[in-house]
């Protein structure tokens, strides 16, 4: 069964992306955009029967805290693309008539420089290890985050295809230009030049900071529906095409066969099949970016360019709101801020559903019918 | 949290999280000797060090096999902040995927060279076993 305009998103809200909210809590940021979701809607929170939401807060931990009982509930485990994959889920679980309205909320009130807390407890023995591979890394002086593993990737991508610095600094660019025109982002107001980038401090070389996201607090949310309840709610809605995924190749990133290639080599054709498109139909893309070289890697994966030719797309390509194919026109993480709770991937679906339903104000493109989101 | 794992050293060493299953590695490490799994049915090598062949799905059936220790250099980043404050004193340095002639790929240092002058994507290299203690040899990778 092909899940293809069975489903709409309605309705969606977002608070504004912060480095820290001092006086916010994580269950009472989710309340906040669940409420706005469910107003921006036009429902009543008694309306909402289906509830998904990021890894690390049980579902039904959740539900309580929101005072809903929801006939479906799950949490999505997919790591960054959580955010993504809970839309894929939600369309899935209305067509298959398991609910009718589902919330789909991520957020987080995260404490400052958490990544690092959490990274030093792992390596003390005082939390459990990051992953199955922890005791082959660990000795060899691992980087903060995740940065260490995409400077892998990058590394090789440069190697393999020749990519540039300055190719890799121009989507950073890009997306700081789309973020200083969104109020809700991180660095709103703060675009950056190629020089910015190049001149910013490497993490761990080939990586420079700016290519780098920022770990922040926000929150999301958005409400999915059938059509055919969406066309009788006051929003024009978002209809749910086509998905692909969650596809894996790994859980650690040394452990992919293929480096610089990456699960959407498999979900976005399956994506693109179901919507009966291919990628030249697509307006704009909306695409996962912990670090530039995955956003890149992904477009590639995703046919956006020939493989290895991203570089170039970039250098030749406005992907700014203002241009011909538009990327993160938010600004994505890298300009909009990462929110924690896995919520970092669902920018991009709430940014997509605002395109296409034209309410982006000042970032609408001018054409933005179809969006490729990769959460 | 107990009080005695607070006050863990902040040195980091290899833990293993599952000992029966790897501590024969790091007792060949000892003796300078690099071996890895490899499963005695369908001949595999395989790493990291997991209950079953991830090619065949046999759970017990693999051995621990002795190899070269002969590599290519398939990726590297070079360290200039280290998540472990135990690092402080070694940036910078490389953290490479390292891929041995049997086919396997391994996260290591390389060392005996200057890392931001002197490291390529797929030179060639070969085992250094690192001593950091009585009780550790870290299996490390220098230019061939």
């Amino acid at each position: 069964m092909s899940l293809r305009g069975k489903a709409a998103i309605v309705g969606f809200y977002e608070i504004p992306t912060q480095k820290e909210y001092p006086d916010r809590t994580t269950f009472g940021v989710m309340a906040e955009v669940a409420r706005g979701a469910i107003k921006d809607a036009g429902l009543r929170k008694e309306d909402i029967d289906g509830l998904i939401n990021g890894e690390g807060v049980n579902s039904i931990t959740v539900a309580e805290a929101l005072g809903i009982q929801p006939d479906y509930t799950a949490s999505m485990t997919t790591h960054g693309s959580s955010g993504a994959t809970s839309i894929a889920t939600a369309a899935a679980v209305i067509a298959a008539g398991l609910a009718n309205y589902v919330l789909c909320v991520f957020g987080e009130a995260r404490p400052r420089s958490s990544s690092r807390m959490v990274g030093q407890a792992q390596a003390k023995g005082m939390l459990p290890p990051a992953s199955r591979a922890t005791e082959w890394e660990l000795p060899y002086g691992p980087v903060i985050a995740m940065n260490g593993w995409y400077g892998l990737i990058k590394q090789r991508h440069m190697f393999e295809y020749g990519t540039t610095q300055e190719q890799f600094a121009k989507l950073v660019v890009d997306q700081r230009f789309n973020a200083a025109a969104n109020e809700n982002a991180v660095w709103y107001g703060q675009p950056v030049t190629e020089e910015d980038v190049l001149n910013s401090r490497f993490t761990n070389d080939p990586l420079h900071l700016l290519e780098s996201v920022m770990p922040c607090s926000g929150a999301h949310a958005v409400i999915v529906t059938s059509a055919e309840r969406a066309r009788s709610l006051p929003n024009d809605p978002a209809y749910i095409l086509g998905v692909g995924g969650p596809a894996t190749t790994h859980d650690v990133i040394w452990q992919k066969d293929d480096i610089t290639t990456t699960p959407v080599v498999s979900s976005a054709p399956t994506a693109l099949n179901m919507a009966e498109i291919s990628i030249n139909d697509v307006d704009m893309a909306q695409f996962y970016d912990c670090y530039s070289i995955l956003t890149m890697a992904c477009l590639e994966d995703a046919g956006v360019s020939k493989k290895g030719e991203i570089g170039p797309f970039y250098e030749s390509t406005d992907t700014t709101y203002k241009g011909d194919f538009p990327i993160n026109t938010d600004g994505g993480q890298i300009g909009a801020g990462q929110t924690g709770g896995v919520g970092g991937g669902f920018r991009h679906v709430v940014e997509g559903t605002r395109q296409v339903m034209g309410r982006a104000g000042l970032r609408q493109a001018s054409k933005s019918d179809i969006c490729l989101v990769n959460g | 949290m107990t009080e005695s794992n607070a006050n863990v050293s902040l040195k980091p060493e290899p833990r293993p999280e599952v000992p029966d299953l790897t501590m024969p590695f790091w007792d060949a490490a000892k003796r300078h000797e690099l071996i890895v799994p490899r499963c005695t049915p369908c001949n595999a090598f395989f790493w990291y060090p997991r209950e079953a062949c991830p090619t065949c799905l046999r759970s017990d059936s693999w051995d621990w096999a002795k190899v070269s220790g002969n590599a290519r250099l398939h990726t590297f980043t070079i360290v200039r902040q280290p998540l472990h404050p135990g690092f402080q004193e070694e940036v910078p340095y490389a953290f490479a995927v390292v891929q041995l002639d049997e086919g396997v790929r391994m996260m290591s240092n390389i060392v005996d060279c200057d890392v931001i002058e002197d490291i390529q994507i797929d030179m060639k290299l070969e085992v250094k076993f690192d001593d950091i203690s009585d009780e550790w040899t870290l299996v490390k990778f220098k230019p061939a």
